[in-house]
Parts: C-alpha cells; structure tokens; sequence
C-alpha cells in the first residue's frame, strides 16, 4: 500500500509537467538511445567532439583518461585524441580566451561537460534536443554568421559539422496572419540541399548521433555503472524485502 | 541518585559491564524507556511508518553530507566545478551525491505523509499538542535546510532561487531592504551568500535540528504515541501497569520497521539509480548549467517542495488582498452581530478589523504575499487549539470531514503544480481559490471541526490479528 501510494505520487510527479520542447517550440526527433551502448559509436563521436567542438567549447570537468570507460587505451587517447594536452590526466581545456571568443561570437561559448544534462526538459532528454539542433542548421544570410538554426533560432554558432552536412536553405509555405491578414507567415516544411557535404544525409545522421551520444555520456561518465549498480542493489532489496516481511509476520502472529 | 548496585557473583562479563556502565549512566533506563518497555498502541497502520523513515533519511543526509563537505568547496568560482569533481573524480562520489540530493526530496515526501497522518488521526490533540509543535519546528527547519542547500551547487536555478526568495524579504515593510541585505551580505547573491547559506547548512540549522528530533521523540515517549482509533490506550492498563492495547517498541515495531525501511530503501534506490533527476523536479535541469548573474533563467521555478507556498506567494495580488480584506470585513462583522461580545468587545473587535482592513490596502501586495506564505506554515503550530471536534480520529468523525480533507489535499497538491509551473491567468485564479481553501481549512476549522455528530469511539482498539 505505502510502495503504491509512494509510486503513484512519484508519477504524477514525473507526469506533472507537459512537453515544452524547447523555447523555440519546434518538436524534437528522439535521439536513437541504442549508441549508449555502442562502443564504436561513443569512440566516434568522441572523435568528432575532440576535432570539431573543442576548439571553441571546452569540457572543463572531464578527462581525457575517463574515455577509458569507451574501451580506450591511455596510448589510444594519447594518439587519437589528445591535440591540447600532453598529459592524459588533464581535462578537456580550451585555448581560446572568452574575451576574443565574445567579439567574434557576441557570447562565450559554453563549456560542455553537463550540456546534454542541462538542456533536457520535461518530456524530452537533452540527448533528443541536441540530436535536433545538429540537423537543422540552415543558411541564412541575415545573420552574422550566415547560419541558423531550427531549434535554437538566432543561435551565435556557425554550423561547426557544415562540411561534413554541406550548405541548405529551408524550403518555406507561406500563410496568411489569421489575426493580421496584412501579414505573411513563413514556416520552414524541409531543406534544400545547396552544396553538397562529405556525408550523405543518412551517414550525417549517424555522425551525429555518435557525437550526442558521446556528449550524453560525457555529461555523466558513470551513467552506466549506475545502472548496472542499480539493478543488484534492487535485487539485493528485492530479497531482503521478503525476509523482513516473514520476519515481520513471525513475530506478530502472537500479537492478539 | 539510584542506588548502587552490585552485579551477582555468577554474572557474566558482559552483565558486570552492564551493571558498572548503569552505575554512571541510566543506560538500562534509556534503553527500556524509549524501547524494550515503551509501549506503542498496536494497532498502527502503515500510515505510522514515516516517522522512523524520516529519521533513517535525517541520517543518510547527515552521513552523506558529511562525505560530500570533504569535497566540496563553498566557493562562487569553484563550487560548480567542485559538485562535478564529486560526480566524477572522487571515487563514489556520484553515488553519495545522488543519495543526497534524491533523499532531500525523499525527507519532504516522507515528512509530507507524516504530517498528513498527523491530520487524519488527531495526533496533535491534546496531550500530544508539544509533540506536534516541535514537529513543526523540525518541517521549518527542513524547509531552510533545503534552502539553502539548493544554492550549494551553485547552479542556474540555486541561484535565482535564492535571489528570488532573498528578495522577498526586502518586501517587509521599513527594515525589508536592509534586512534581505544582510540575509545575502551583499547587494546581490555571490560569495559571500553562498559562504553563510553553507555554514547554515552544515552547521547551524543541522544542530537545531537534530535538538527538535531529541525533543520530539522525547516528548512523544513521554505522552504515549496516538493511534488510528484515536483511543488513550494508557487508560486501560493490566495489573502490572502496562497498557493493555500496548505492545513493547522493540520488537515488534522494530521488525515492523525494519519491514517498512526495505520497502522504501527500493524506491528510494530505484530513483538513485535509475532516475536521479526525478524527472527534473529533484534535479533541475536549469542547475547543470553554471550560476550567471547576468542571465536571468525564462522560468524559475522552486524545487517541488516548496511549490504550493510559492503557488499562495505568486496568488497573493491586489485582487487577492482585495478579496482578503472583503473576508475579513465580512469576519468582523458577523463577529461584532452573532458573536456575543459585549460593547466594549464590539468596538475592539470593530477598531481592529478597520486597522487590519487598513493595513492590508496600505502595504504591497508582495509584502501580503510573503505573510500569506509564511503564515501557510505558521497556521500549522495552532492545529491543536484549530481543531475543536469531539473525537480525534477521523475514523469517527461525521463522513463528510473525510471529502473536507480530500478536498484540502487535493488544492495542496493542485498549488503544488501549479507552483512548478509558468504564471497564467487561469492557474493564478485557481492558485487564489486553492489559498483560500488552505487558510479556510485550517481557521474555520474551530467551526466546522464541531459541526455533525461523530460515531461513538471504542472503548479498546481496533485490532484484528495478523
């Protein structure tokens, strides 16, 4: 009775609050949550992350010998992956001075080791917002940066995967202003490939979703422990449970 | 002084010890007082569980909290990389960092649900009402205690939290600015804020705490505990002087206990490990991101604890002081015609409802908002003189109380969502409504508590055996 009471309060809990994707409102793709469990996939997208967002973006709170955890090897890390450092122990630092980073971005760009953590909301995990994010970069040359982007509109960063996804432009439908009939309404239905990228657009895909997913990971390393952990401690209660409540029960059946 | 006692020739070492340490210490008198000859009703329902858990979560914060003080350093440049150390770098860390921020939320759940059974079964009725004060006391403390822990990570959302609430502060009339500044120690929340918040946390509101705790169990042993039927089982005692419906603590509500702990142990780690976030409303998603004074969060929302009192704060407008001074005009004037005061009654009563009206439509509505806020919790101290019913339990009580407290339940936890949510216009008016059913409840009770007639209540309990 008090494990459903408790369940029930923890759900409506959970359930309380609806799905407000994001502040731009646009309706988030799922992240395919399988690549946490897919080793070439976490290397790949640490890959990506180390070449094309740690310029920029640092990940001050993780190390580079954490990626141990993705079945690499120090020398692995050191070979492949370590362009900043010499030491193997360090974490992911930047180079780039926030001051020049303000005048060339208009904002610091922030660091990434809990940034999968921090843009989840209710509803939607930030895994499936940036999934999002990284596929629908689009070229808009009102910008300064000549870019912008679906999920994040007017956002400081140019499209850093762009070679790789190649140049599009967003295909429109115009509508009246229900409440303004001297309006027009653009919405953005899709994209036209302009340039072409390295990737076709399943392999872009795929990349990104490495990349997410090695962000996911890396906003809590210990993640899969955890619920590894989980589920023994569970059974461990699962068991103890029934002894207690025989025990329970053997010395109250004198109880009259 | 008892008297000196000298243990058998035959006595093993153990008992001599026993008997050298009850020489020096009433430990034998603790023991048997507070356990092997404390007499609980028995039959407790599982409605009677919370109290012993809320005292296992009081000690998995302090425990954890102690490991987690050995990492983190109270520090607005180094506070937020230092929580990501402790859930990265110290081995274990997560684990005890998850058990802290899961059990704050696991202590209000539980400490929610003890009041509650507070409510239904009269447990503050007279001779528990000290009990049900310092319990009180312990709920505000909690509920500072989780204050200002939530700044520590010195994230997004600890530190508009803070600001918002700190600010609150400076809507009291006359002293409000200078007061929300010494809360702070500064103009706006920084190092200095985050540095007291953290020497309150660990120290100063943990040892009131913990004071409360002793007081409470103390004054709760000393009374007898209540029970569901709401009977005094020491007015029924056997020759020897024991509680006929009474059963000794230990064992059988140890067992009893220990049964419950198991059970709650695994939703308990069953959100440690698989959804530490709680959905966002234990973690909050804003809080991964670092603190920034210059960037004021779209929404700042308290964590879900403190969402029905932040509900009645953001209820409080002019409309609503508007509405509050109408009732209480209303109140004075049915209390000058039907309340049989005599003249003089009548004009005190008339002059201080005028003075009241006027204070409302003097001050700010966020000063009102902050007193309705406050007094949600303060109310709670006067339950024991509120309710006026001739039975305790509510097992005995007219029916129609039980869909009064339905109803009270369901506009707390009505307030509660709405709290965690943006202000609209319709759930401000809800909020309102809610408000005032919160107050309504508790300072009509004296009326409404009387009204209809109870069922007549048992002689003995009610105890079917297992």
């Amino acid at each position: 009775m008090m494990k459903k009471l408790l369940l029930s309060l923890l759900l409506t809990l959970g359930c309380a609050a609806g799905a407000v994707a994001n502040e731009s409102g646009y309706p988030l793709d799922k992240f395919p949550a399988e690549k946490m469990n897919d080793m070439a996939a976490l290397q790949h997208g640490a890959k990506i992350f180390v070449n094309y967002c740690l310029n920029c973006h640092s990940a001050n709170y993780m190390r580079y010998n954490r990626m141990k955890d993705l079945g690499l090897t120090d020398d692995e890390i050191k070979k492949n992956l370590l362009f900043a450092t010499e030491k193997v122990g360090e974490t992911m630092k930047i180079s780039l001075n926030p001051k020049d980073a303000k005048d060339w971005f208009g904002t610091q760009p922030p660091d990434l080791s809990v940034i999968a953590r921090s843009r989840a909301a209710p509803g939607s995990s930030g895994a499936d917002y940036l999934y999002t994010l990284w596929r629908t970069f689009y070229r808009d040359e009102t910008k300064a940066t000549g870019w912008n982007n679906l999920v994040f509109p007017d956002i400081a960063m140019p499209h850093a995967l762009w070679d790789l996804q190649g140049q599009r432009v967003p295909k429109y439908v115009e509508y009246k202003d229900e409440h303004d009939p001297t309006k027009t309404i653009h919405r953005i239905t899709g994209f036209e490939q302009v340039t072409p990228g390295k990737l076709d657009e399943h392999a872009y895909d795929e990349t990104v979703g490495d990349l997410v997913a090695f962000l996911q990971y890396m906003g809590e390393p210990s993640q899969g422990k955890r619920v590894q952990i989980g589920v023994w401690v569970l059974i461990f209660l699962g068991i103890l449970t029934v002894f207690t409540w025989r025990l329970n029960a053997a010395y109250w059946k004198d109880v009259k | 002084m008892a008297a000196y006692k000298e243990a058998p020739a035959d006595a093993t070492a153990a008992q001599k010890l026993l008997v050298w340490v009850d020489n020096r210490f009433p430990l034998s008198k603790l023991y048997n007082e507070h356990m092997g000859e404390y007499y609980a009703p028995k039959n407790f329902n599982f409605w009677y569980v919370f109290g012993s858990l809320a005292m296992l979560v009081l000690v998995i914060q302090i425990v954890t909290g102690i490991f987690l003080v050995m990492h983190y350093k109270p520090d607005a440049s180094l506070a937020f990389a230092s929580v990501e150390y402790i859930m990265r770098d110290v081995p274990g860390g997560w684990i005890i960092r998850y058990m802290h921020s899961t059990g704050a939320s696991a202590f209000f759940i539980v400490v929610y649900l003890h009041m509650f059974r507070g409510l239904l079964y009269g447990s503050y009725r007279k001779p528990r009402e000290l009990v049900w004060i310092f319990g009180c006391g312990i709920f505000l403390c909690l509920m500072a205690e989780a204050f200002m822990g939530y700044l520590l990570p010195w994230g997004q959302m600890s530190y508009w939290g803070a600001q918002v609430i700190v600010n609150l502060f400076s809507a009291v009339p006359f002293v409000g600015p200078d007061l929300s500044l010494l809360i702070r120690g500064d103009y706006v929340v920084g190092d200095a804020t985050l540095n007291r918040f953290f020497s309150f946390h660990v120290i100063a509101v943990p040892l009131v705490l913990l004071g409360l705790v002793a007081a409470h169990i103390i004054a709760l042993h000393e009374v007898g505990s209540n029970n569901p039927d709401g009977v005094e089982i020491k007015e029924k005692k056997d020759a020897k002087g024991v509680p006929l419906d009474g059963i000794p603590f230990h064992p059988y509500y140890t067992v009893h206990d220990i049964y419950a702990v198991c059970v709650f142990l695994m939703i308990f780690t069953a959100v440690l490990f698989f959804a530490p976030e709680g959905g966002g409303y234990f973690l909050e998603f804003n809080n991964f991101i670092e603190a920034n004074p210059l960037k004021t969060p779209p929404h700042i929302a308290p964590v879900w604890y403190f969402t029905p009192y932040y509900s009645m704060l953001r209820a409080t407008t002019d409309l609503m002081v508007n509405i509050l001074a109408a009732i209480l005009a209303i109140a004075g004037v049915l209390g000058i015609v039907k309340g049989g005061f005599g003249g003089l009654g009548k004009i005190v009563l008339g002059v201080a409802v005028i003075v009241a009206v006027a204070l409302l439509k003097t001050f700010d509505a966020k000063f009102w908002g902050v007193v309705v806020m406050g007094g949600a919790v303060i109310v709670l101290f006067f339950l024991p003189w509120l309710d006026r019913s001739p039975v305790k339990s509510i097992r005995y009580r007219p029916s129609w109380h039980k869909y009064v407290y339905l109803v009270f339940v369901l506009f707390f936890l009505v307030l509660g969502y709405l709290g965690s949510q943006p202000p609209s216009t319709v759930g401000n008016y809800v909020s309102q409504l809610g408000t005032l059913v919160y107050f309504g409840f508790f300072l009509l009770m004296p009326w409404w508590s009387r009204m209809g007639s109870p069922s007549p209540v048992p002689e003995r309990v009610v105890y079917a055996a297992h």
